[in-house]
C-alpha cells in the first residue's frame, strides 16, 4: 500500500480519530489542572481507575452513560486526593502525583481481581455503539470518517469547546488562568486559591478518566491489565505541545493519533521486514520529540509546581 | 470552627522523621485492612499469613531479602537522582537496559573466567543504564524537556526494544520459542549467599553500594554540589558550580545504580532475560527513595518493608484468597503516606480555635 | 484646582484599629496596636523595615489573623462594624483596597481582566464585560490614571502596573486605600504623579494609608503620621506638627551613624564593558549597546527604576548571561563569555539582586553557605572529599568577623533574617579579596542597621581596592556611596558623572528616559 492510498482511506483517518478521542479527554484533563498551577501525574492511574469503574458499572448491570459518570466520579475523587496532598498541604506535586497513579492503578487491578478471581479471558460489555446520522453517514469519505465513531468521541469534539470557552470566556475561566500564573492576584481580590485550585484539578482528574472510560467501553470492550500503556503520560507530553489550548490540545491529539494509525498501517504493510515493536515504539518516540520540539519556547503557567502559601508572597 | 494551620518549625525535628517514617509504613498496613476487609477476608488471619510469609522462616526471609536486593539498587537510583532534583522515573526501563547489556555481554560472548566476566557483566549493565540516563539529562539541559515524561515513556521504549531483542538477536536457540535470552555463562552467575536459598551476592553488592553513596552524598564535594543543585539550582549556578555538570553526573550515576539492578536480577536470580524480568522494581524504587527520606541507607530498611510487603502479600494472598496485587496498593500508601508524615517533621500542625473574646 | 483645606475635607472615622497584637513564634511583629483613621485623610504609617507596618496591613486585609485585638470599618452608612477576620473577601467587601508593594496582578491577564478578576459570580456562563468597561472609564477620567487596559500586564512598566492596581481598587468601591510603599520602584516624576492621584482622590472622600519609610514624602504628602517601632506604636501627630529630625529619631529609637564616603584614589582599569548589548525577550532582560568603565577602588552607583535591565547586567557580570555582542574586560582579561565559576575564580564578587533565590541555598547550613564558592580550593576539598574541620573553623571565624546573627553554624541559611543573610553573604564574597564587587540592591529590604552595616561594608571592600559596581534604586544610598553615577533605562546605560556633579532632577528625567528639552 502507498503511502498516499493510506492518507487518503477513510479508514484510516476513522481509526486516528478513535485512537485520538483518549488522548482529546486526557490532554484537556491535564490542561486544566496546569492551568490552574498542579502538575497532575495521577494520570496514568486514572486513567486506569476510569477504565475499570466504567467497564465495572456495566458489567454488573449499570447504563453505559451511568458507566461514565462513575467513572468521572472516579477521576474526580482521586484528583480530590491528589488537590488536597499537593494545594493546601502543598506536597511536591511529583511525587504525590507518581503516588496517586500507583494507587489508582493498583487499587484498579485489585477490585478487578477480586471480583472477578477466577476469569482467563476478560468478560465482555456491549459497548458505544458509533452514531450514525441518517443522511449524513452515507456521505463519501466523512460519512465513515464521523459516523464509525461513537458518542464519546462527539463528547470529546465539544468538550473541546467547551472548555475553551469556560477558560477564555467566563469569570471562573479567568480566575483558573489567574490562579495558575499569579495566585497572590487572585487572593487579592477575595476569591479563595485553593478551592478553585481544587476544583479545577477535581475537574481535570474526571475528564482524564472519562480518557480511560473511552477505551473500556467504547474502544475496546473489556478491562486489561496494562491497557492505559502509557496514554496518560503521552497525555502529559502533549499538554505541552498544546501549549496549555484547548484547540492546540485537539490539533495535538489528532496528529498523534494519525501518526499511531499510520504506523499500524505502515507496518502491516511492510509484512515482516521490520520488527513490529520498532512500530510501537513510535508512538512514543513521537511524543518525547514533541516535547522536545515545543520545550524550550514552553509557557508555562508561571505558577506551576509552586504551592500556593495564604498571606506569603 | 475549628481551623487547622501549617507554621513551619525553626528546624527539623530529627527524631521525628524517623518516627513519621515508621508511622507512615504501619499507616498504610493499617489502612490495607480496609480493602482486605472489604473483599471479605479475615484481617488478622491475612497480616499473620502476611508476616509468616516474609519473615516466617529462613526460606521466607531469604525470599524477602532476594526481592530486596533489586529494591535497594533502584531505591538507590531513585535517591540520588531525586536528591538533585533530577526526576528520573525511569529506573524500569534502565533496570531493562542493564539487565540486557548483562544478557548480551554474559550469556556466550565473551568466555572469560568468573573473576573477570563478572565486573565486565557488572559494568556492561552499569553503563547501560547510565547511557539510557543520559538521554533524558541532556534533553532536560539542552532543551528543558521535562525528564519526568521523557523518562517515563522511555520504560515503554525500552521494554519493546527488549521485547524486540528477545525474539530477535537475543533469543535462546535452546529457549524451545520461548522468548527469553540464552542463559547467563556460569562463571557469571552471581553465587548464593546459602545452600538452597535464592538470596545472592546481589544483596552484599547493594550494601556495599549504599553505604559508599551514603559516604558519597554526605561527605564529598560531588555529594555537596548534588544537594545544592537540588535545594536550589539558582543560588547554586549563581555560586559557580555547574549545574548542568551535576545534572548529568547524577544522572549518569542514577542511570547505572538502576542498570546494576537489572544485572543483579539475571545474574543472580533469574539467569536469564524475560520481557517480565521486573515487576515493576524500577516504580517500586521511588517508594522506597520516598520512605527512606532519599537517604541511602535507609533505603535499605525501606527495600527490606517494601520486598516484605510484596513477598508477605503472595502467601496473604493463597491463604485467604484476595489478590496479590494488595501489595502494590499497601506500597502506594505508604508512599503517600510517608508524604504526608513528612510535614510533621517540617511543619507544627495548630488546631486553631476561635477566640471568644473576639466574636 | 487649589488643593482643599484639610479642615474641610477630613470627617468622621472610617477605621478603627484596637490592640492589634500579632506574634510569629517568639516574635512579636505587632504589639497592641491603635490607629484610626477617618474619611479624607491620608495617613502615613512611618517605620523601618521590620517594624511591622506590612504585617499590619496584612491583618487589616485578612492575610494574617491578629492574635488579638479587633477592626471596626465603617460601612455606607458611616457607621463602625466589627470586620471579620482573616478573610481578603471581607476586607474587599468593606471597601478596603490595598496596593502591595510587589503588586498582586497576572502578568498573563490584561489590566481589565485583573480588574474585574472575582467580581462576577464564577458560575456565571460568560463574562459581561460591558458595564465593567463603561465603569472603568468613568473611573479612570474621574481619577486621571490613564493606561492600556487591555495588553498583558506583564507588558507593562512598574508605574503602569501601579495605576492597575489603584484602579483595581476603585474599581471595587474602596473607602480606603492602602498604598505599602507606593514609590520605591518609581521615578521622583512618577511619584509626583501619584502624589497628584493621591490628593484628588481624598478630595473626593477617599481615607489613604500611606506606608512608607521615606520622610520626605511623608511630610509632602500625609495629613497625620503614625510611627511604629519594633512592632509598637510610639507616636501618632499631625504632619504639620513634627519635623523630620524628630520624625527619624522617633522611627529609628537609637542614634543612627549613616556611612560616610571619604575622598578615594581610584587606580588602574577594573572592569570595562564596551559595546555590550544583550538580546532579551523583553524590556527587563535587553541590554542595548552598554559601555562603561571602573577603576579599582571606586564605586560607580547605577542607578534606575526597576524592571530596566539592571537584573540582566548583574547577571551578565555574574556569567549567568552571554551578551549577544561586545566585549566584557577584567583587568585586561576578556571574560566575555567567562561562566559563573570563571567569574569567581577571577576574583569576582557577586551580592545578588535577590538573595533567596540566588544568594543562599536555603536548606544546606551557614557554613556550606560560606564555601559555596569555595569547593575548587584545597582549603576545603581533599580528594574529592569535604574537609570538614575546615569548613567549621571557616564558619565561625566568618560568623564572628561579620558579626552574623543566628542560630549557629550549623543551621540551615533559611533561619537567618534578611540582614544577617546579606551579611552572611558579604562573608562569603568578601573573605576571597574581590577585585571587582557587583553589588545589586544590597539593602533591599533591610532596617537601617543593616543598611548601615552594609554600607561600611562596601566602602570596605573599596579603600581595599576593590572597584565596585552598586546597582540600585534607592537613591539616597547611591548619593551617600557613589563617586560616579550612571542610570539604566530600557537597556541602555548613560555615562557616568562624578557624584558632587548630579542633579537630582536631571537624574530622575534619565531614569524616565526623558532627554532633557531645550527650550524652545
Amino acid at each position: 500500500m502507498d503511502v498516499i492510498d493510506i492518507l487518503l482511506s477513510a479508514n484510516f483517518w476513522a481509526a486516528a480519530i478513535r485512537i485520538a478521542t483518549p488522548l482529546i479527554f486526557g490532554v484537556l484533563g491535564a490542561l486544566l489542572c496546569e492551568r490552574s498551577g498542579v502538575l497532575n501525574l495521577g494520570i496514568e492511574g486514572i486513567f486506569t481507575a476510569g477504565a475499570m469503574a466504567g467497564w465495572m458499572t456495566v458489567h454488573l448491570g449499570g447504563d453505559l452513560w451511568t458507566g461514565v459518570l462513575v467513572a468521572m466520579a472516579v477521576g474526580a475523587l482521586f484528583g480530590l486526593l491528589h488537590a488536597v496532598l499537593t494545594v493546601p498541604l502543598g506536597l511536591s506535586q511529583h511525587v504525590t502525583g507518581i503516588g496517586v497513579t500507583l494507587l489508582a492503578s493498583s487499587l484498579a487491578y485489585f477490585i478487578y481481581r477480586n471480583a472477578l478471581p477466577q476469569v482467563t479471558s476478560p468478560p465482555r460489555i456491549v459497548p458505544f455503539q458509533p452514531l450514525a446520522i441518517p443522511g449524513l453517514s452515507d456521505l463519501p469519505f466523512f460519512g465513515p470518517v464521523l459516523f464509525q465513531q461513537t458518542a464519546l468521541t462527539w463528547l470529546a469534539f465539544a468538550l473541546v469547546a467547551i472548555v475553551g470557552w469556560v477558560l477564555y470566556r467566563t469569570p471562573l475561566g479567568l480566575a483558573i488562568r489567574a490562579v495558575g500564573d499569579t495566585p497572590q492576584a487572585v487572593e487579592a481580590q477575595g476569591l479563595d486559591v485553593h478551592l478553585i485550585r481544587i476544583g479545577t484539578v477535581m475537574a481535570g482528574s474526571a475528564l482524564m478518566a472519562l480518557g480511560g472510560a473511552f477505551l473500556t467501553m467504547s474502544a475496546f470492550d473489556a478491562f486489561f491489565f496494562g491497557m492505559v500503556n502509557g496514554r496518560g503520560w503521552i497525555c502529559i507530553a502533549l499538554t505541552v505541545f498544546a501549549s496549555w489550548r484547548p484547540g492546540k490540545a485537539l490539533f495535538g491529539a489528532l496528529l498523534y493519533g494519525a501518526f499511531d494509525a499510520f504506523q499500524v498501517r505502515l507496518q502491516t504493510s511492510l509484512g515482516g521486514a521490520v520488527p513490529g515493536q520498532v512500530f510501537l515504539m513510535l508512538p512514543y518516540l513521537f511524543s518525547i520529540a514533541a516535547l522536545v520540539l515545543v520545550a524550550r519556547k514552553a509557557d508555562y503557567p508561571r505558577a506551576l509546581l509552586v504551592p500556593f502559601v495564604k498571606g506569603q508572597r | 470552627m475549628i481551623g487547622l494551620r501549617l507554621e513551619p518549625r525553626p528546624t527539623p525535628a530529627p527524631g521525628l522523621a524517623l518516627a513519621a517514617r515508621i508511622g507512615a509504613g504501619i499507616a498504610a498496613l493499617v489502612l490495607a485492612a480496609i480493602p482486605i476487609a472489604l473483599a471479605g477476608a479475615p484481617v488478622g488471619k491475612a497480616f499473620a499469613l502476611m508476616a509468616e510469609g516474609a519473615f516466617g522462616s529462613l526460606f521466607a526471609t531469604s525470599e524477602t531479602l532476594a526481592r530486596a536486593t533489586p529494591l535497594i539498587l533502584t531505591g538507590l537510583a531513585a535517591a540520588v537522582a531525586f536528591r538533585a532534583k533530577l526526576w528520573n522515573i525511569g529506573g524500569e526501563g534502565q533496570l531493562y537496559a542493564g539487565a540486557l547489556a548483562a544478557v548480551a555481554v554474559g550469556s556466550g560472548l565473551l568466555d572469560l573466567p568468573g573473576p573477570a566476566l563478572i565486573p565486565i557483566v557488572m559494568a556492561a549493565g552499569m553503563i547501560a543504564g547510565a547511557v539510557l540516563m543520559l538521554v533524558p539529562t541532556l534533553l532536560k539541559t539542552r532543551f528543558g524537556a521535562d525528564e519526568v515524561v521523557t523518562t517515563l515513556l522511555l520504560n515503554f521504549v525500552v521494554l519493546l526494544v527488549v521485547q524486540m531483542m528477545l525474539e530477535g538477536p537475543l533469543k535462546d536457540p535452546y529457549g524451545m520459542g520461548w522468548p527469553q535470552s540464552a542463559p547467563i555463562l556460569d562463571q557469571a552467575v552471581l553465587p548464593k549467599l546459602m545452600p538452597r536459598m535464592r538470596v545472592h551476592t546481589g544483596l552484599v553488592i547493594a550494601l556495599v553500594v549504599a553505604v559508599g553513596i551514603a559516604l558519597v552524598m554526605a561527605r564529598s564535594v560531588f555529594g555537596f554540589q548534588v544537594r545544592a543543585v537540588g535545594e536550589n539550582a539558582s543560588a547554586a549556578r549563581f555560586a559557580g558550580i555547574g549545574v548542568t555538570a551535576t545534572f548529568i553526573k547524577v544522572g549518569l550515576l542514577s542511570g547505572a545504580l538502576a542498570g546494576l539492578a537489572g544485572v543483579s536480577e539475571v545474574a543472580g536470580l533469574k539467569g536469564y532475560l524475560t520481557s517480565d524480568l521486573s515487576p515493576g522494581f524500577g516504580y517500586s524504587g521511588i517508594v522506597v527513595a520516598m520512605l527512606a527520606g532519599l537517604n541511602p541507607l535507609g533505603v535499605v530498611v525501606a527495600a527490606i518493608f517494601v520486598a516484605a510487603v510484596f513477598v508477605g502479600a503472595d502467601s496473604m494472598s493463597r491463604g485467604v484468597g484476595i489478590s496479590s496485587y494488595i501489595a502494590d496498593l499497601i506500597v502506594a500508601t505508604s508512599l503517600l503516606c510517608v508524604l504526608v508524615g513528612g510535614l510533621v517533621t517540617t511543619y507544627r500542625i495548630r488546631f486553631t480555635r476561635p477566640d471568644p473574646a473576639r466574636s | 484646582m487649589p488643593p482643599v483645606a484639610p479642615a474641610d475635607r477630613i470627617g468622621p472615622v472610617v477605621l478603627s484599629l484596637t490592640g492589634i497584637t500579632k506574634r510569629f513564634g517568639a516574635f512579636v511583629a505587632n504589639r497592641a496596636i491603635d490607629l484610626t483613621l477617618r474619611r479624607g485623610e491620608v495617613l502615613a504609617l512611618l517605620g523601618e523595615n521590620g517594624a511591622g507596618k506590612t504585617t499590619l496591613m496584612n491583618i487589616l486585609f485578612g492575610h494574617y489573623v491578629a492574635d488579638a485585638g479587633s477592626v471596626q470599618v465603617a460601612g455606607a452608612d458611616g457607621t463602625l462594624a466589627p470586620l471579620p477576620a482573616g478573610s481578603p473577601g471581607a476586607a474587599l467587601a468593606a471597601g478596603i483596597g490595598m496596593v502591595h508593594q510587589h503588586f498582586a496582578l497576572a502578568g498573563n491577564l490584561t489590566g481589565f481582566e485583573n480588574i474585574v478578576l472575582g467580581t462576577q459570580s464564577l458560575w456565571a456562563p460568560v463574562s459581561k464585560d460591558g458595564p465593567a468597561r463603561a465603569r472603568l472609564s468613568a473611573l479612570v477620567a474621574r481619577s486621571g490614571l490613564t493606561v492600556d487596559l487591555d495588553v498583558p500586564v506583564a507588558n507593562l512598566g512598574v508605574g503602569e502596573r501601579q495605576r492597575v492596581e489603584i484602579l483595581k481598587a476603585l474599581y471595587r468601591d474602596a473607602r480606603i486605600l492602602v498604598l505599602d510603599e507606593p514609590t520605591a520602584v518609581l521615578t521622583p516624576q512618577e511619584a509626583e504623579g501619584l502624589f497628584a492621584v493621591v490628593r484628588r482622590l481624598t478630595a473626593d472622600g477617599l481615607s489613604v494609608i500611606l506606608i512608607s519609610h521615606k520622610l520626605a514624602e511623608v511630610a509632602a504628602v500625609s495629613d497625620r503620621v503614625a510611627v511604629l517601632r519594633a512592632g509598637a506604636k510610639v507616636a501618632d501627630l499631625p504632619t504639620a506638627e513634627c519635623d523630620r529630625e524628630k520624625l527619624a529619631a522617633l522611627m529609628v529609637g537609637r542614634e543612627v551613624v549613616p556611612a560616610r564616603r571619604s575622598v578615594g584614589t581610584p587606580g588602574e582599569l577594573m572592569l570595562e564593558l564596551q559595546h555590550v548589548s544583550v538580546a532579551g525577550a523583553d524590556r527587563r532582560s535587553t541590554l542595548t549597546d552598554v559601555s562603561l568603565a571602573i577603576r579599582a577602588g571606586e564605586i560607580l552607583g547605577l542607578a534606575g527604576v526597576s524592571g530596566n535591565g539592571q537584573t540582566v547586567l548583574a547577571a551578565l557580570l555574574s556569567g549567568l548571561v552571554r551578551p549577544s555582542s561586545g566585549r566584557v574586560r577584567l583587568d585586561g582579561t576578556d571574560v566575555t563569555r567567562f561562566s559563573p565559576g570563571r567569574f569567581v575564580q577571577l576574583g569576582v564578587g557577586r551580592v545578588p539582586e535577590d538573595r533567596h533565590r540566588d544568594g543562599v541555598v536555603g536548606a544546606m547550613t551557614l557554613g556550606e553557605n560560606l564555601i559555596l564558592e569555595d569547593l575548587d580550593s584545597p582549603d576545603y576539598r581533599r580528594f574529592g572529599f569535604l574537609r570538614r574541620r575546615a569548613i567549621e573553623k571557616r564558619a565561625a571565624a566568618a560568623l564572628a568577623a561579620h558579626d552574623v546573627r543566628g542560630p549557629g553554624p550549623d543551621s540551615p541559611a533559611r533561619l537567618l533574617s534578611g540582614g544577617n543573610m546579606q551579611k552572611l553573604i558579604l562573608a562569603r564574597v568578601l573573605d576571597r579579596k574581590p577585585r571587582l564587587l557587583i553589588a545589586a540592591q544590597p539593602t533591599r529590604g533591610l532596617d537601617i542597621g543593616a543598611t548601615g552595616d552594609v554600607h561600611r561594608r562596601l566602602l570596605a571592600a573599596r579603600a581595599e581596592g576593590a572597584a565596585v559596581l552598586l546597582i540600585s534604586e534607592d537613591l539616597d544610598e547611591l548619593f551617600r556611596l557613589s563617586d560616579r553615577i550612571a542610570v539604566i533605562q530600557a537597556g541602555r546605560v548613560t555615562p557616568a558623572e562624578r557624584t558632587e556633579e548630579v542633579d537630582l532632577k536631571t537624574l530622575g528625567l534619565k531614569m524616565a528616559g526623558q532627554t532633557e528639552r531645550t527650550p524652545a
